[in-house]
């Protein structure tokens, strides 16, 4: 009886994830990496059925892969300024107000390391809600700032001005350690649940800035015995999440 | 009508240094990989380049033949990270307009329409904006009075597309599930070359939906069997993951000397037969 066992680490992980598609309605739920995805088609099976999912290629499936529409890339990026998208991305840097980096690190003329480029994390922050996902919580994620702000931030589309705040909201980060977000009155990050097995030192620890802490910080909720049979028996049998999170 | 037909080497000997150069397709999808690598075999070099960046980009950059880059990203999909592009971005071995995914296709859609720039909800409030000082805001001139990127046209001199189709007017056809952006390529550019897994005399009636690039946008057409390797051009060929793994962990002088240096795109695709027996 695998409902007997007790929620992983990366099972946490799926549900923190899943419970950001959670009322979203008819939007695309655009995953990046695996725990994110299986994330999404857990929301899909349950709490949000009618959410838009895609094969990771140009069609939009159902629930057991099969086609029930057309997104190439042209319709995606139309898609994305409608504002009919949530997206979670990955980051290589996050910072404090939410702006993430995907593009290099260290100086932009001549990078240490180049990494993909910014893609279209300014075209999705500006216009439809962008959450993060971070499978290895640690300093060299969340940095005081980010070398290339790719993803804006609160405080950079305030900066802005309205044309880049009418659309913008970063929800909420994942990582392997908690769930953030940034309902504080300046939008500075905060520490808005810990996964079971996680203490609030160990984040702050991992984190390169300070964290807005709440007096007292929740764990982040248990799955349900429906959600947890689910992923083990229909969305992940092959543990897909056991190899982003491995077992704390 | 005219026939277009030509080889991968008459496309490259139409090409010039320093031009500004399309390239169609997306990360490891459907690239014009033949041409690319006519364009390696001649001395065109100088280039500015305008890519959803694959091994297209990392091929011309490894052989320094980029001046200017502009491209969102650069990747072999599979393989997230482009190593040539990356060795050579590390070294600053080239100038990078860096731009986001939906500006891109704006800038295309702009020199596509004849238009200066277009306005697009992208770029205001990222890095994009302090890396590329040239780059201007625009504000509506409407009650809104919102303020926009004004996204530069990207006109080009020539773009390179690569479809599953094409009849020798240069109507070209894709076949898999999506059409990335190679019809707006073409309409961007001044001149615009097709390469084709298979050439054909017609198109089936049933095929109007598919039938992406159109004959007055074309100038040449090359018939180039597995022309998009090792990228991916399906439903005729998948990505060829072995070999993208070759190319992308081969050092660069050891992988060009191997499957480059031949005079024509039937040595390079006999280099690779001789690679994958040796496999067996």
């Amino acid at each position: 009886m695998t409902e007997t066992l007790p929620a992983t680490r990366a099972e946490y992980c799926v549900i923190a994830c899943a419970d950001a598609w959670r009322g979203n309605g008819e939007v695309l739920a655009s995953p990046m990496g695996a725990i994110p995805s299986l994330g999404a088609r857990l929301a899909r099976r349950t709490f949000s059925p009618d959410l838009l999912l895609t094969d990771g290629e140009a069609v939009l499936v159902g629930p057991d892969g099969q086609t029930e529409g057309w997104l190439p890339y042209r319709q995606h990026l139309a898609l994305v300024t409608g504002g009919k998208r949530h997206v979670m991305m990955g980051a290589s840097q996050l910072d404090r107000f939410g702006n993430q980096n995907i593009s290099c690190i260290g100086d932009w003329r001549r990078p240490d390391r180049q990494l993909l480029g910014v893609r279209g994390a300014p075209v999705n922050s500006v216009n439809h809600p962008v959450s993060y996902w971070v499978p290895r919580h640690s300093p060299r994620v969340f940095v005081a700032k980010v070398d290339m702000i790719c993803g804006v931030g609160y405080d950079s589309a305030a900066a802005a001005g309205p044309s880049a705040t009418r659309y913008h909201r970063i929800p909420r980060v994942v990582t392997d350690l908690a769930v953030l977000d940034f309902e504080t009155p300046d939008r500075a990050m905060r520490l808005a649940s810990v996964h079971p097995g996680v203490t609030v030192g160990q984040v702050r620890d991992a984190t390169g800035f300070p964290l807005v802490l709440p007096d007292e910080v929740p764990h982040t909720r248990e799955p349900t015995a429906v959600e947890l049979r689910l992923i083990r028996e229909v969305i992940d049998p092959e543990g897909r999440r056991d190899r982003e999170v491995p077992a704390a | 009508m005219t026939d277009k037909t030509m080889t991968p080497d008459d496309v490259a000997a139409r090409l010039r240094s320093g031009m500004t150069l399309g390239i169609g397709g997306w990360g490891s999808r459907r690239k014009p990989m033949a041409l690319v690598r006519a364009l390696l075999r001649s001395g065109v070099t100088d280039l500015t380049v305008i890519s959803y960046g694959g091994p297209d980009v990392g091929l011309l950059a490894a052989a320094g033949r980029i001046r200017k880059l502009v491209a969102p990203f650069a990747t072999l999909d599979s393989i997230p990270l482009e190593p040539h592009f990356r060795a050579a971005r590390q070294r600053a071995a080239f100038e990078l307009t860096e731009v986001d995914e939906a500006m891109f296709m704006w800038g295309l859609r702009a020199a596509a329409h004849r238009l200066p720039f277009l306005p697009v909800r992208a770029g205001i409030g990222s890095d994009v904006m302090r890396v590329n000082p040239g780059l201007r805001t625009v504000t509506s001139p409407y009650e809104d009075e919102e303020t926009l990127v004004a996204m530069p046209a990207l006109r080009m001199d020539a773009a390179l597309v690569h479809v599953n189709r094409a009849d020798r007017q240069g109507n070209g056809r894709y076949l898999g599930p999506d059409p990335y952006f190679d019809d707006l390529f073409c309409e961007a550019a001044d001149t615009a070359y097709v390469s084709c897994e298979k050439l054909v005399d017609g198109f089936p009636a049933t095929a109007l939906q598919t039938l992406l690039v159109k004959r007055h946008t074309v100038t040449g057409v090359v018939e180039t069997p597995y022309g998009a390797h090792f990228t991916s051009c399906v439903p005729d060929h998948g990505r060829d993951e072995a070999f993208q793994k070759l190319y992308a962990t081969t050092p660069w002088p050891e992988f060009a000397e191997r499957f480059l240096s031949g005079p024509d795109e039937k040595s390079y695709l006999s280099a690779v037969h001789a690679w994958r027996e040796e496999q067996r």
